[in-house]
């Protein structure tokens, strides 16, 4: 076996009580590419950012190419042919893609050596098959060829191993197989590259090889992800066994949510046009579509936040006469937003007063004006109990939760005042294995009594694990409403990139 | 090599701890200019402590100074915690000065005289901060530079008032006529001039502790602030708790020159305020936007004011200085707030 490209021994590093990681060794050879598995809060990021210069560790070495090695930050990292393509890009969009490319190389003559760029940047594409047009302003690039940058990026600075932090998170099926591909020619070439990522077919499709860590120990090694079922991975992740979710025959009432003919300015991508939706009590009605394809305008309109252009919200058969999030909540409405910091909680804020803030101006939350203190920490107490929200209390600031515990929270917080009907924006996006499956048997046991769910994902195997039926959003448009026994994922792709004529 | 790591938690007692540190670098920092002077260092901090609080009079001279700094203080607290960016507090000072000695100089008995006087004082201060306000709400105007150029807007009006109209006929100079005498706020102790403003800002601070930290206004107040969207997705009308948030502001900074007419000056004059509503940005910072943190960051600046000047008198360093430290203070605290978020960490060469 050849020498590994790079060797970690022994890292660990602590923050205050928590050991982020513990005793944790793994290498990388040439032409190997290593999946990096575990739950979230199970070390991969800190391990990671130990590599790329982001942390010092407190113990352990790393030894590139055999030889022992310093990296005190990401520009060692670089000069040691470490590359890191984050989950959120570190892109300059009013820069063109060769001028992005040269951000932080050393010029020639204090200028920028554009035409030797193009060279190298043709190099890539001849060897790797990555191919972008150089002159193309980042910010009008799509999604996957952004990511393409960025992975082109590493490989311009002569980067021999390559890290990907949960890089399909963003991206479409179609454009997965894309980078797949890439991935596979770049390992051909000797390159090295670690995978992390919570989608286990994709790992066992992609990598040769893969750890996994839990509680910032490595928990475990599989030599063939491709031979080993994506259970038996999730397990040694979770370390327990899992009982994947059955959704029993759906028993749909009367509906809780109509949408009649809505139609939106653009809102975050694509406005709707002209949208007919109904979500039946205990049903789950999943909206599948490539990110930025009317989505956000979708569940916005729903929330209260954006007032549509033409057409009626019904719910629970009722018209919403003014369309303003207080009123669609007292209607009976539970959201739960796609960016759960951003748009749910507030991190700086405990996270008792983050649960209690849709309905802080209701008894029992405040009084007259006042807010009642006892009566915000008690619910949140009762909360963090039902739900197993994993911080130290009520009075625990909310950014410190981890993405699974945050969503418990949003959970708990909609799901505490019984809603008729629930709307929810990428409920698993950045969870772990056991926190995904308890948001699915939380849906699962609303539907079961009664709630209505609409769930937009774009992730095809959840809408397909969840949905009663799925509609497709493309380009502000429902192009297709399929039942879920009959969809696949490839029928659904093919709705997702516009072939309406599928949809009949 | 030393190198700034991010921190997954911060100590509770950093909130204590940050301020005072960020005071003692000040004075550390401001003694070389001290020495510039060619004066002791510990000796000129030792008269400053002692004119401040050597006695009871100096002690008391401090609290009248700090007064309308705890109403900026406040001001610009309560405006920070929502994020909306009061740098206007001197100019609503300004606005609560004028009106409350208009009022003030209306005949009428004592209590209603000095009750109407806060009011409108308070009404006009409200009414400058709705001003930035409105344009944020409305026009999406930025609201620091708006609030700050709106300082000179209402200075030169405050000027060509006593300049012109409302000159007082009777000294002839650029003043404005005394309020009444039955409207002079009352003196606690004889001798000093510590006045029922003192009072009144000293249990303003938690008073507004109390809103801000446990009523819904207040809530909604920290959760616009913190995270509009979130707010906003809540049900949160975020346009309409900006503008509350700005009447209360600009109310709290009126009352600062409420003070100023009642207890000290008992007229407008173009020096009634050196600066007061800006000292309230450094100490609202300082406090960490803690309005009860307020107290002891205007009565540091309170006594700093006061010191200056006897400092300045006894061993030449210029009175100066007070400005300087308030500065340097504001740039310390700024400095001091990244270890909230960061930490220091050393390592050696080797590994």
């Amino acid at each position: 076996m050849s020498l590994p490209i790079i060797e970690m021994r022994a890292i660990s590093k602590r923050f205050g009580a928590l050991l982020a990681n513990d005793n944790v060794s793994l290498s990388v050879a040439p032409g190997e590419i290593l999946g990096l598995l575990g739950e979230n809060g199970a070390g991969k990021t800190t391990l990671m950012n130990i590599l790329f210069g982001v942390y010092i560790s407190d113990g352990g070495s790393i030894l590139i190419d055999g030889k022992p090695a310093q990296i005190h930050n990401s520009a060692d990292a670089l000069n040691h042919g470490i590359g890191m393509v984050h989950q959120h890009f570190h892109l300059a969009p009013r820069l063109t893609v060769i001028e992005n490319l040269l951000v932080g190389t050393p010029g020639k003559n204090g200028q920028l050596d554009i035409a030797g760029a193009k060279a190298k940047l043709k190099n890539i594409e001849r060897d790797f098959g990555l191919k972008l047009n150089p002159d193309t302003l980042v910010a009008s690039l799509a999604v996957g060829e952004q990511q393409r940058l960025e992975i082109i990026k590493a490989l311009f600075r002569d980067a021999r191993l390559l890290i990907l932090d949960e890089p399909t998170a963003v991206l479409a099926p179609p454009d997965v197989d894309g980078l797949f591909a890439a991935l596979r020619a770049i390992a051909a070439k000797g390159l090295g590259i670690i995978f992390i990522s919570h989608k286990l077919n994709e790992v066992r499709a992609l990598t040769t090889r893969c750890v996994v860590l839990r509680h910032g120990r490595l928990a475990g090694e599989v030599p063939k992800p491709a031979a080993a079922s994506a259970r038996q991975i999730a397990e040694l992740m979770c370390g327990h066994e899992i009982v994947p979710p059955s959704r029993p025959p759906a028993n749909p009432g009367k509906p809780v949510l109509q949408l009649e003919n809505i139609s939106t300015s653009a809102h975050a991508g694509a406005g709707l046009k002209n949208v007919t939706l109904e979500v039946h009590a205990g049903e789950i009605l999943g909206i599948a579509g490539v990110s930025g394809n009317g989505q956000k305008a979708l569940a916005d309109v729903i929330s209260g936040l954006l007032n549509p252009k033409a057409g009626t919200l019904k719910i629970n058969g009722q018209t919403v006469s003014d369309i303003s999030p207080r009123q669609v909540q007292a209607m009976g409405l539970g959201r739960i937003p796609e960016d759960r910091l951003a748009a749910g909680l507030v991190s700086n804020m405990s996270l008792a007063h983050s649960i209690a803030l849709p309905r802080i101006g209701q008894a029992p939350f405040s009084r007259q004006g006042l807010l009642q203190s006892g009566a915000i920490a008690e619910f949140a107490k009762d909360q963090i109990k039902e739900y197993g929200i994993q911080c130290q209390g009520p009075d625990v600031r909310t950014g410190t939760l981890s993405g699974g515990n945050l969503q418990k929270a949003l959970l708990a917080r909609e799901l505490a005042f019984h809603p008729k009907v629930l709307i929810v924006s990428q409920p698993t996006r950045g969870l772990d294995v056991g926190a995904t499956h308890f948001v699915y048997e939380k849906f699962l046991s609303l539907r079961a009594s009664g709630c209505g769910l609409m769930v937009i994902s774009e992730d095809l195997e959840e809408l397909l694990t969840l949905s009663d039926r799925i509609a497709v959003l493309y380009e502000g448009e429902i192009v297709g409403l399929v039942k879920s026994e009959n969809a696949t994922v490839s029928r659904l792709g093919l709705l997702m990139n516009g072939a309406r004529e599928q949809a009949a | 090599m030393i190198r700034l790591e991010a921190r997954s938690s911060t100590p509770t007692w950093f909130n204590l701890a940050l301020p005072v540190a960020a005071v003692f670098v000040t004075l550390v920092l401001c003694s070389g200019l001290i020495v510039l002077a060619g004066a002791s260092v510990f000796s000129s901090y030792a008269i400053m402590a002692t004119a401040a609080f050597g006695d009871l009079y100096s002690a008391t001279e401090t609290l009248v100074r700090a007064a309308p700094m705890i109403f900026t203080g406040l001001a610009v607290a309560v405006a920070f915690r929502a994020k909306f960016w009061n740098i206007g507090a001197e100019g609503q000072l300004l606005a609560g000065a004028v009106a409350s000695c208009m009022v003030g100089g209306i005949a009428m008995p004592g209590a209603l005289g000095m009750s109407a006087m806060a009011i409108a004082g308070a009404i006009a201060g409200g009414v400058a901060a709705l001003v930035p306000a409105l344009l944020r709400v409305k026009l999406k105007v930025d609201d620091v530079v708006s609030s700050l150029l709106l300082n000179s807007v209402i200075f030169f009006a405050l000027m060509a008032l006593i300049e012109g109209p409302w000159k007082d006929s009777l000294s002839g100079y650029p003043i404005s006529p005394p309020i009444q005498d039955s409207a002079i706020f009352p003196v606690f102790i004889a001798g000093t001039r510590l006045h029922l403003g003192v009072l009144a800002a000293l249990l303003m601070a938690p008073l507004i502790w109390f809103v801000i930290s446990r009523t819904v206004l207040g809530f909604s107040i920290r959760v616009t602030g913190e995270n509009p969207e979130a707010a906003r997705y809540s049900g949160i009308n975020i346009d309409r708790v900006l503008v509350l948030t700005a009447l209360l502001s600009g109310g709290l900074a009126g009352l600062a020159g409420v003070c100023q007419v009642g207890g000290v000056h008992y007229q407008v004059m173009a020096e009634i305020s050196p600066g007061y509503g800006y000292s309230g940005i450094v100490i609202a910072m300082l406090a960490r936007l803690n309005p009860l943190g307020v107290v002891p960051a205007a009565i540091f600046l309170g006594a700093v004011m006061t010191g200056a000047d006897a400092m300045s008198r006894a061993t030449g360093v210029p009175a100066f200085l007070s400005e300087v430290i308030q500065g340097t203070a504001l740039l310390s605290m700024l400095a001091a707030l990244l270890f909230m978020n960061y930490r220091l960490r050393f390592q050696g060469r080797a590994a």
